[in-house]
This record gives structure tokens, sequence and C-alpha cells, in this order.
């Protein structure tokens, strides 16, 4: 787990094995790299500090440097104490008489309005009634963006133009619930910065004014490292319940959400995950933890492989893989599959370990390994694809000069495939592959 | 478990309020001592300036401090800043720099980063240069967005070209550069969809309208400006790197600075993609788009957050 913080702190302990026993000092080596990995996820500097030192103390305190494994251990450790950390999923409240009301506040651009659609798509299938508040008055046309979006997802949405004051449109809304039977009302507040004045003290008044069961922070996942200085400011204005993480679709390591739970104690509640307004999901403390730490995600990789992959194929690969009647042709299926879930680079950059990796290939190197390896299949006969021993010299040439390649290529295609079918007997031999040998035609 | 996390939050309240402590005395003109090395990381990374930029920046002001033989902080502070505000001016070229009929501009950026915004300042910018200003609206994906830019067109007084939502965005830009020839428009602005950078097909869309551009007019679009939200981390390296490798930036426009962040990883991006900053934003008017400068901007850096606090 966790490959590319694992290296480094293999690294630094490794220079030190030498020397026998692993001492305090030693330690404090390896957590220089645990610190510089949280530093580039954006885990604020004071989070970071506090943190490499409750893992210094567990480390130092016993289990390292006694363990035969130290690596494994520091890193147990800081998985261990990050998970902690970013704390349980939380659900949302919506106890008490309703409706309850639901205020979703942050900066400017963080994705409010998106989750506020987000939330009563998810809030409906719950079997809640909820009611949108178009509540940013300021933004050319986001009164408009929430109602379209209403429109979009078949959810009321109460608005006032801009005019109204946003205190008194919410007012209206309470009462209009109340009225006509919903049950939720998210309220959808324009972005503002935690330091203009004018703008908080309207918040405070909205809270005051309707009693929202949540305050949510709506937060991107890409904000630096001054997602604490905003957090802490809305808590102390608004007294935030809930922490939402927008924008994790993207490559964003995610560590404002760790800092702003750790310096706040606010739960983290949900992420969005794309623009559609299905597209929320619940909070993972581990699968965001290992984000944090670099250790890619495999998760995501799996979601992108199911959705380029139908049921059916998979069956019948699997079938095919069992039996070793893996041919060429299936080969290229494959490969086309794998090329619709984005560039190959991309999709490694989610392997644990790969990242580092795929920094050093020069770009577009695999990418074009895959090209390539098409057009070879590509210009070979259905009868050659299954049976690619009849494949003979003046065939190789053919095939070569159909594919704009060299008979040296085709020969490499055809020796990388037969490693593979050989592999694939030793498994089903009962035999484990070894790692990159699964994709001999990344070479 | 409820204990530890109170120690832990009591814990970074001091650090705290000893940070901008060691921020005011850091320039005071102490001896330079490793804490000195220290305090100076800590600012730079919390301005997000990166880890490995503020390595090798602290490595550098070491052996500088060290081959000058200077002995108070004082006089490193004109030196880091004279550093940064150098390795800023590499890259730094104007905006628009040559004579045309037609200006093409397009604007890129991650979702909220502040384009459409951006855009209109940009129109406004044009306008009291005297120029006939045209804006296209490209993003016909997000709810309403066609409806902001319009409104944004109204205020400063230009046009707008727009189809329905969910039109393809390459027929915007293309009647666009139609009305804009037939016009005789100096500067067309695009505002395109916010997409993040790991969308494949997105990106793809990006390039189709980059294409567009390319086919109607010679060497447009003359600028792909990349908006950069100042609040954004690591991040952003990795914006700028792939937009740039999927439709060529030529430079930046850092929106948001009158957040409380430092946006620091403009840094990064200028050592490593060498792109012009071309302007920040510093608030949602229209008039509050700054010529980038780059000696202002480093001071920034050094203020204190505390002081725009409250
Ligand atoms: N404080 C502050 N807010 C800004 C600035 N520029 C833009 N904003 C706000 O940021 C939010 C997003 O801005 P937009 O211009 O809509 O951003 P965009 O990149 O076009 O967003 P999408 O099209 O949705 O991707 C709006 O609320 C703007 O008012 C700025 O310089 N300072
Ligand atoms: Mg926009």
């Amino acid at each position: 787990m966790f490959e590319a913080l694992s290296e480094k702190i293999q690294e630094a302990f490794q220079k030190l094995a030498r020397k026998g026993r692993l001492s305090e000092a030693d330690v404090q080596q390896a957590l220089r790299e645990v610190r510089l990995a949280l530093l580039e996820a954006d885990v604020n500097y004071r989070v970071v500090k506090e943190f490499t030192k409750r893992v210094r103390e567990r480390a130092v305190g016993e289990e390292v440097l006694r363990s035969l494994t130290p690596t494994q251990t520091v890193i147990k450790i800081v998985h261990e104490e990050l998970i902690q950390l970013l704390g349980e999923p939380a659900k949302l409240d919506l106890g008490g008489t309703p409706p309850a009301a639901l205020m979703l506040v942050g900066l400017q651009g963080s994705g409010k309005t998106t989750m506020a659609a987000k939330l009563a798509v998810y809030l409906r299938k719950q079997g809640q009634r909820p009611l949108l508040v178009a509540a940013d008055t300021y933004r050319p046309a986001a009164v408009a963006q929430l109602e379209t979006l209403g429109k979009q997802i078949n959810v009321p949405v109460h608005s006032e133009g801009t005019k109204v004051a946003p205190p008194e449109i919410c007012r209206n809304a309470l009462r209009k619930a109340r009225r006509e039977g919903f049950t939720v009302l998210l309220l959808d507040t324009a972005g503002r910065l935690q330091i203009d004045e004018p703008m908080m003290a309207e918040l405070e008044e909205i809270r005051r004014v309707i009693n929202p069961r949540e305050v949510l922070l709506v937060i991107d996942a890409m904000t630096g490292q001054e997602a604490v200085a905003v957090a802490e400011e809305f808590n102390r204005r608004v007294a935030l319940t809930g922490l939402i993480l927008t924008k994790v679709d993207g490559d964003a390591r995610g560590g404002a959400a760790l800092s702003i739970r750790a310096v706040t104690g606010i739960p983290i509640k949900f992420m969005g995950v794309g623009e559609r307004p299905s597209d929320l999901e619940p909070f993972y403390p581990d699968r965001l933890a290992s984000r944090i730490l670099g250790m890619g995600d495999v998760l995501t990789l799996i979601e992108r492989a199911e959705e380029a992959f139908s049921e059916e194929q998979a069956c019948k690969m699997e079938e095919k893989l069992r039996t070793a009647s893996f041919t060429l042709e299936d080969f290229i299926e494959q490969l086309r599959a794998i090329r619709q879930m984005g560039p190959l680079e991309e999709l490694l950059g989610m392997i644990p370990g790969f990242q580092q990796l795929t920094k050093q290939l020069p770009a577009e190197v695999t990418e074009r390994g895959l090209v390539v390896t098409e057009a070879i299949i590509n210009s070979m006969t259905p009868e050659e694809r299954r049976n690619p021993k009849i494949i003979n010299a003046s065939r190789k040439r053919r095939i070569a000069r159909g594919s704009g390649t060299t008979v040296q290529q085709v020969n490499q295609l055809l020796r990388q495939f037969n490693q593979m079918q050989q592999m694939m007997k030793r498994m089903q031999k009962g035999q484990r592959g070894r790692g990159m040998g699964m994709m001999p035609w990344l070479r | 478990m409820v204990t530890r996390s109170k120690n832990f939050r009591s814990g970074l309240a001091k650090t705290r309020r000893s940070f901008f402590a060691k921020i005011a005395g850091l320039f005071r003109g102490n001896q330079i001592t490793d804490e000195t090395w220290e305090e100076l990381e800590m600012l730079l990374i919390q301005a997000d300036m990166g880890v490995d930029t503020t390595l090798e920046l602290i490595e550098t002001m070491r052996e500088e401090v060290t081959r000058r033989g200077l002995k108070d902080s004082a006089q490193m502070e004109s030196l880091l800043k004279d550093h940064l505000v150098a390795l800023l001016e590499q890259v730094s070229r104007p905006y628009l720099p040559d004579e045309r009929m037609l200006h093409v501009v397009l604007v890129v950026g991650v979702n909220g980063s502040g384009k459409t915004t951006t855009i209109a300042k940009l129109a406004k910018f044009h306008r009291d240069r005297g120029e006939k200003v045209l804006l296209a609206a490209a993003d016909t994906f997000r709810a309403a967005a066609i409806d902001q830019l319009k409104v944004w067109g109204q205020r400063v007084g230009v046009d707008v070209v727009a189809h329905q939502p969910g039109a393809d965005p390459g027929a915007v830009v293309f009647d666009a550069i139609r009305a804009s020839q037939s016009r005789g428009i100096q500067v067309l602005l695009i505002d395109t969809a916010g997409r993040l950078h790991t969308k494949h097909n997105l990106m793809q869309e990006l390039r189709k309208i980059k294409g567009v551009a390319q086919k109607q007019v010679h060497q447009a679009p003359h600028e792909t400006v990349l908006v950069l939200d100042a609040t954004t981390g690591q991040n952003a390296l990795v914006q700028a790197r792939k937009f740039s490798e999927e439709v060529g930036v030529t430079g930046i426009v850092l929106a948001k600075l009158d957040s409380t962040a430092k946006g620091g990883m403009v840094f990064a991006i200028a050592q490593e993609l060498k792109l012009p900053i071309f302007f920040v934003t510093v608030g949602e008017g229209l008039d509050q788009l700054v010529v980038f400068d780059p000696r202002a901007f480093v001071e920034g850096l050094f203020e204190e957050n505390s002081r725009r606090l409250r």
C-alpha cells in the first residue's frame, strides 16, 4: 500500500539500516518523507506539523524501533492516524420538526449551487420532499442557474429574483415550505470570502432567522493552504455542522479536507464527484486517506473499468483467460476498451506506485505503444489473429508494411503475446504471474 | 479519542499564534539561524509555493547567504524578494503584443475558477482602451452560463454571441468569429465551460473549439488564457501543465487574489512552464482586474493575513 510514500520511507531506512538498530533520529528521517508527502497533498503546514508529532510519538515510543519491517510499521501508523483524524462518515441531520433547513456556504466557485441540486436528488431518493432556495442574489444568473437545475431534476425552486434581501428570501421559503409540506429546505447562498464583513454578517442573519439543522461548508478539493483559515472563520461566524468536498473527480489530493477536519473537528459528510446531479458520494475515510498519501486511486480505476467493460464481456474474458483460449482478437478488443477508459498515462497514474513511474516515462510513450500494437493487430487477417503460429516471415513483412511498423516490432508483439499466453497457462495451474508481467505490452 | 482531538486543536492554536509572531520577526534583523530557515520554509509553504519550489528556493538562498557572508535576516529579505521577482520577470511578456485586425482570446480553466467574471473584466479593459469587443458564449453546458455572460455583456455594454443551451460550442465560436469579421470587432473573448483537466473528452472538446478558431483566423487564438483560482494549492501546477499540453496555454490570469490565499503556486508554474501572468483579479466588480506586477505580487506574499483578516 501507499507505494510512492513507502518507497521513500524505505529509502530513508535503507540508508540507516547499515548502522544496525534504528534510533529515534532515524525514525525522524522517515517522518520527513511523511511530512513532505502531506505537504504535497495540500495539508496545512500547521496540521502536518502536529500530525507528524503524533505519529512520531507512537513510532518512537515502541513499535517502529523494534519492528522488523519499519517501513510498513510507519506507513501503518500514518494510515491509522489519518483515518482516525478524518473521522467517521457522518449522516445529515434532518431531525426535529420538519422542514429541516440545510444551509450551504463557502467561497466563490466552490460548487454550492451544483451541490444543492445533488443533495436535492439524494434527499428525494430518501423519501424527502426538498425545496431549493435561490439565496444568491449577487452573482449574475445565479438564480437562473438554480432554476434551470431545479427543472432538470424536477425539484421546485423558491426564488424571488435579485431585489429581495437573501435573509428575507430564506424566511419566505421557510413559510412556503411549512405551508406546502416540504420536508427539507436547501439554501443556496452566494459565494463569499470569509473576510468580507457585510457578506458574513448576512450569513449570520440567515442563520438567525432560519435556524438551520445543518450549516455545510462546501469546499473545493483543490484548495491549498488557506482552507483552514477559511473554515475557521466560517465556523466562527455561522457554526458549521459539516463539510462537503467538491470536484473530487479531479486529481487533487484533497489535503484541505483533512486540515479543516483536524482544526475545526467538523465532520466530512459528502463528496462531489462530477457535474451531473447524480454525482454525489458519501465520504469514505480510508479512500480519502489513501488519496492524500498519494496511494493512487485504484477504486476509481475499477469503477472506470466497470464502465468500459460490460458484465458479459468480463465473463467472456474470464472464461478465456481460464481456459487459455485468449487470442489476439480478444487482445485488441481489450485494448480498445482500455483506451476508452482514458489516456493510458492517466490510468497508470491511478495505480499505486505507478505515479512516479509515469512521471519518468517520456510523454506518450505508453500511449504510442498502444497505438502501434493496435495498428499491428489490425493489419493481421482474422485467421492470423486467432492462430498467430501461422505468421511466417512473409506474413510478418506484409503486416509490418500494412501497419507502418517494422518486422522487429511485429516480432516483439508476437513474442510478448506468446509470453502472456504462457503466463496464463501457468496461472491456470495455480502459479501466480509476477506484477508487471501481467501487462507485457506496456514495455 | 475526543480528548486526543482536543489536544490536537489546542496544539494547533499554539503553532498559529507563534506563526504570526514569527513572520513579523523573520526579517527584523535577527541573526540568521536554523530557525530562520525553518520559519522561511513555513512561510513559503503556507503561501502555496509547494514543497519542491520551497526547498529549492531555500537551498539557493542558503548558498547566497553563505557566499555573500550575510549575517542578519534583514539582509536576506531583499535578496529573497529580488530572486522571486526575477523568477516571474523572466517569463513575463505583454498580453496580446501584436498588431492585428481581430484578436481572438480563448479563456479556459477548471470549474468555478473565475473565467466568466474575468471575461467581463477583460471586456471592460478592452472597451476602456477604445477597442470594439465581442463575447462568445461557448459555455453551453453549465446551467445558466449563457445568461450569466449576457448579464455581464449588458453591464459592460458589449454584444454576446450565443446559441441555445446544449448547443455545439464549436458552432458558437464559428458564428462569433463570423460576426467579429463582419462587424469590425477588434477583440473577441471566448468563454468556455469549466472542465477538470482530467476529463479526456472535455479536453478534446476544447481542442476542437481551438481548432475552429485556428481555421478561421490566421494564428488564432492569439492568446489562450488559463484562469487559475488563487485559493488553489498544488493542483494548480497540474492544471497548468495539462491545459498547456492539450490546448497550448499562452498565459495566466490569477483570479480571486482578494482572498487570503497568496497564490504561491505561480512560481512553480513560471519555472516549469514559463507561462507569463497577464492579470490578477481582486474582487467581483468589473474594475477589479489588475495588470500583473511581479514586485507587488511578491510583496503581497509577505504580508500578514491577520492584517487583512477583519
Ligand atoms: N472574491 C472574488 N470572487 C471572484 C473573483 N472573480 C470571480 N469571482 C467569483 O467566483 C465565482 C465563480 O466565478 P465565475 O466567473 O462564474 O467562474 P467560472 O470559471 O466562469 O465558473 P464555471 O463557468 O462555473 O466553471 C463567482 O461567484 C464570481 O463572482 C475575484 O477576483 N474575487
Ligand atoms: Mg463560467
